[in-house]
């Protein structure tokens, strides 16, 4: 029988089936957690004196609360409250107790945890992979099935190593052609959302394929999928290939040797077979993608930068803003700029960001912060002189974390400024009280923070490396 | 988790679609590591002014609706982040049904181990119930039904939710039930680690 890639995964992981009155168990084979979503899992372990069933198949890093500013004169992290701070010490404790590696603070493996899971190679195909996190979505690059869970959740995994599940439905997304060299993947799944809507893949789980998709490196494909949940899907999946397999050789949690070479015979059979068919089918031309940008307060909201607000925009988001209808954003001032986040801050990301910059000064206007998304990534920017050229710029070059995503540990915009940021959600608040965020790709932001307003499509440059 | 079969009450109508789980418990109040106390801070940037003081028109500050234990929002409600910290926030508050045209995947899986009921209508049903603010309802999760206006609606629950709801089951111990499938698999599956 045909399968999608999708069915593949699934069924090699059901404890047991579903039936009409009850859920199929699945097993998970790759656990993930950080420091916000799991202190009431262990809590829970505790209260019902529960072990942890596989303590070996969980990974933890710090993220979310953790300050991006470097360590005291005495090597001390300065937290932005003490509520931070109990946190993180919570989870190291949570950690030692129940056996669980971590990489804590100071660990030359800490970072955002869907930066750290690939770039470690626990990220492999095939994999179950659960993380109280929604954006866990951004492993399916590797073509595993990960998706975000609840603390509840969290507490089942730690417990039996499976969650209770209803079979989801699969959207097929094909990308026909390729991109354009000065558009990015960021700018490619914008375009997707917008198509879709924020609620148009509930229920469902996504597989990314085409020319437009084989055509991109482990790193656009982790953005593509990263976003799937901001189009309401359980997960985002993309069939892993070469370009998979060489990312993940050598890696420290990757398969050796014999163990290697059988990993890559079975990986190589995860993929849509023939005929397969899924419950939805949606396609778009990367060809035709242009540079995005968001006017409103979901990532549905999205546009062309060249482009002007639509009629169709709803009047709260507008209000939010500060935006009415049909107007363009393109020579907006822009108060802040944020490259960063489990979307986008990685090292091609950086790369990118450099080139931009480089030579060149941040407006004076603008504050922008780069933060890498782990100390991997930090690393490797700063042996190839990257950091060099954001400070010359002006920018700020802060130690890893999730940072002004979401603004938990300090790093927030105020009430009116306008952030353009590299990162995956536009809504009210979600960067600080009143603040108001333009979701953006890495080379789009870089562009503003040196104008201090949008720059239009047109009037981007292309990056030497392109030209 | 107690078992739930019936809940009358007020409803209280926040037509707005697409309320994300930052809007329901902002970012900032998830620096906890227990689940109480969140109810307060439901819905705070709308909830709350600059000065922190109520906002008079919004709805869960208004009599009667500030006692509602049933939630009619527009659609797509509850997407965004995976926090189970949203839900904590509305069952704290007293909130015990949550209903729209459409409820994200993440929100509803959280909802249901935490005695939130989330019911998904029909978009004309969903429309009739957007005008039901203030009125007392009735929603029978036995006959799965809800009743507002003199009106009797039908929703379907999916089987195993409607049973854990009816019987205060916790689906850890549904879990644990299978205890030997699960060590049968483990020993079965290949792992290239
Ligand atoms: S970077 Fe942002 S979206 Fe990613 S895990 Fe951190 S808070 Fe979540």
């Amino acid at each position: 029988m045909v399968k999608t890639l999708f069915d593949k995964v699934w069924e090699a992981h059901l404890v047991t089936q579903e039936s009409r009155d009850t859920p199929a168990i699945l097993y998970i084979d790759t656990h993930l957690i950080h420091e916000v979503t799991s202190p009431q899992a262990f809590a829970m372990l505790r209260e019902k004196k529960l072990k942890v069933r596989c303590p070996q198949k969980t990974f933890a890093t710090m993220d979310h609360s953790t300050p991006t500013s470097k360590p005291d004169s005495n090597g001390n992290y300065v937290f932005n409250g003490e509520k931070e701070k109990l946190q993180v010490e919570q989870l190291k404790k949570n950690c030692q107790e129940f056996g669980i590696s971590l990489f804590e603070l100071g660990d030359d493996r800490q970072g955002i945890v869907h930066v750290v899971g690939p770039e470690q190679g626990i990220t492999q195909p095939g994999k179950t992979i659960v993380c109280g996190d929604s954006h866990t979505s951004t492993h399916g690059a590797f073509g595993a099935l990960a998706f975000g869970i609840g603390t509840s959740e969290v507490g089942y995994t730690l417990a039996t190593q499976c969650i209770p599940q209803r079979k989801p439905k699969t959207m097929g997304i094909e990308v026909k052609g390729k991109l354009a060299p000065e558009v990015s993947a960021k700018d490619l799944i914008l375009a997707i959302i917008a198509k879709i809507g924020i609620g148009g893949a509930t229920g469902h789980v996504i597989e990314y394929y085409g020319e437009g998709i084989s055509a991109l490196d482990m790193e656009a494909r982790m953005t593509i999928c990263n976003m799937s949940i901001e189009a309401g899907a359980k997960a985002g999946m993309i069939a892993p290939d070469q370009v998979t397999f060489d990312y993940l050789a050598g890696r420290p949690y990757s398969p050796k040797g014999d163990s290697w070479d059988r990993a890559v015979t079975a990986w190589s059979n995860l993929f849509t077979d023939e005929g397969a068919k899924f419950d939805s089918y949606v396609s778009i031309n990367a060809a035709n993608v242009k540079p995005m940008i968001t006017y409103g307060t979901n990532p549905e909201m999205a546009i062309p930068i060249d482009e002007k607000i639509p009629e169709s925009a709803t009047q709260q988001a507008l209000n939010y803003m500060g935006f009415v209808k049909n107007e363009s954003l393109v020579d907006k001032n822009v108060d802040v700029v944020f490259v960063g986040s489990c979307t986008n801050s990685r090292i091609t990301d950086l790369r990118v960001v450099a080139e931009v910059l480089k030579g060149q000064r941040v407006s004076e206007k603008t504050r922008m912060l780069v933060v890498p998304g782990s100390h991997q990534v930090k690393a490797q920017a700063e042996a190839e002189n990257l950091d060099q050229v954001f400070i010359e710029a002006g920018a700020e070059w802060r130690e890893p974390g999730c940072s002004m995503c979401l603004g938990m540990n300090g790093d927030i915009i105020q009430p009116g400024q306008i952030c353009v940021s590299t990162s995956n959600r536009n809504f009210e608040g979600r960067q600080g009280k009143g603040g108001r965020t333009i979701l953006a790709s890495p080379r789009t932001a870089a562009m503003a923070a040196i104008a201090g307003k949008l720059v239009g499509a047109s009037a981007q440059p292309l990056c030497e490396e392109y030209a | 988790m107690e078992s739930l079969k019936q809940v009358e009450t007020i409803a209280a109508v926040l037509p707005i679609e697409n309320i994300d789980t930052d809007q329901i418990i902002p970012a900032e109040y998830l620096k906890i590591t227990t689940k109480e106390g969140l109810g307060q801070h439901v819905f705070s940037n709308w909830r709350y002014d600059s000065e922190g003081g109520l906002e008079q028109g919004f709805v869960l500050n208004c009599r009667p609706t500030n006692s509602a234990k049933v939630l009619i929002a527009g659609d797509n409600f509850g997407c965004g982040s995976s926090r189970e910290h949203a839900p904590w926030a509305l069952t704290d508050f007293g909130i015990k049904v949550v209903i729209s045209s459409s409820i994200a995947d993440i929100f509803r899986n959280n909802a249901v181990k935490n005695g939130l009921l989330p019911i998904v209508v029909d978009s004309n049903t969903h429309q009739e119930l957007l005008q039901s603010n203030g009125e007392r309802i009735k929603v029978d999760i036995v006959q799965q039904s809800i009743h507002v206006n003199g009106m009797i609606y039908q929703f379907k629950l999916e089987p195993f939710t409607r049973y854990c709801f009816l019987n205060g089951l916790d689906q850890l111990d549904f879990l644990f039930k299978h205890e030997q499938q699960i060590s049968d698999f483990e020993s079965r599956q290949e792992c290239f680690l």
